[in-house]
């Protein structure tokens, strides 16, 4: 079994000069770089929030941040990286308000009975999210993960869906990297686990109806 | 290698990012273990799954409201200066 291919990532070779140019006043080297990270910063912000008005606000707070405080990006990470800290940051803080009954953390570390290995594995059909229209799909996919405490769910976009190493996103969440790796292992079998009811291998004669 | 051992590694497997002899290892088990096979196949079908989804896509039009909304903010906050958040 090969392993997963990794998302390969845009060239960063220009980013640091559009950096300079938006610390040296340049908003249309800024807006190139909203440019290029809007959709992920969006999508991070949504798969958190799981509420689109908030989504909007986040990707909007947290650019205007980013250019507020441009001064205090060294370089020393990607601009990226240190883009997804400022946004998972302003999520958070709008889950929290959402839900202020519920304390949110990252270092939320949440031990459930799914984390051990099942005795009676069923496996999958043959390319099972074919047996679904793409809207079912989607909101088989969606109800899964909302299911996840925020801490993995973070934890699986930013580095399967977002595709950041594993160290990006311990340094995006300021994490440990144990703890990076702890939480996506669990979010991983997690989904797999709950995705399996709807994917399960069906018996022959069996069939749903 | 049990099947928890096995389970403790799986990530590191699936990432590719693993030594030689821990690989063949893991290999060694899934080959006789059909539990584990089937969990480490159905989890990396999971992450595929998801990362192909494109769930939240973000609407060109929200795009561009947003975009323009963000850029002249910043604008604003330039003529006010560098100090101002």
């Amino acid at each position: 079994m090969s392993a997963i291919q990794q998302k390969v990532s845009e060239p960063v070779s220009d980013e640091l000069a559009l950096v300079q140019a938006a610390k040296g006043g340049d908003v249309g080297a800024f807006e190139e770089l909203v440019r290029r990270y809007d959709r992920n910063v969006f999508r991070i912000a949504q798969h958190i929030t799981q509420n689109r008005e908030d989504a909007e606000d986040v990707v909007q707070d947290a650019f205007l941040k980013a250019y507020s405080n441009l001064e205090q990006f060294q370089g020393q990470s990607k601009f990226y990286t240190w883009l997804v800290r400022i946004a998972v940051n302003e999520a958070l803080m709008k889950l929290r308000r959402r839900r202020p009954e519920r304390m949110v953390s990252l270092d939320e570390d949440v031990k459930t009975d799914e984390d051990s290995l099942p005795r009676e594995v069923a496996d999958w059909s043959p390319n099972p999210e074919q047996q679904y229209s793409q809207a079912e799909l989607r909101e088989i996919l969606t109800r899964t993960i909302q299911g996840l405490p925020p801490s993995f769910r973070t934890v699986f976009v930013l580095r399967d869906v977002e595709g950041l190493s594993t160290e990006e996103t311990a340094d995006a969440l300021e994490l440990s990297i144990p703890a990076v790796k702890s939480r996506l292992l669990r979010a991983r079998l997690q989904l797999r686990d709950r995705l399996s009811r709807y994917f399960q291998k069906r018996e022959s004669g069996d069939g749903k109806q | 290698m049990k099947c928890s051992e096995f389970l403790q590694e799986l990530t590191n497997y699936l990432d590719g990012v693993i030594d030689a002899r821990t690989k063949s290892e893991l290999e060694d088990h899934l080959a006789w273990c059909h539990n584990c096979y089937v969990v480490c196949d159905t989890t990396k079908k999971t992450i595929e799954i998801y990362r192909d989804s494109q769930l939240y896509p973000l609407p060109e039009d929200l795009r561009t409201r947003l975009r323009s909304a963000i850029v002249s903010k910043c604008q604003a906050r330039k003529k006010a200066g560098p100090k101002q958040v």
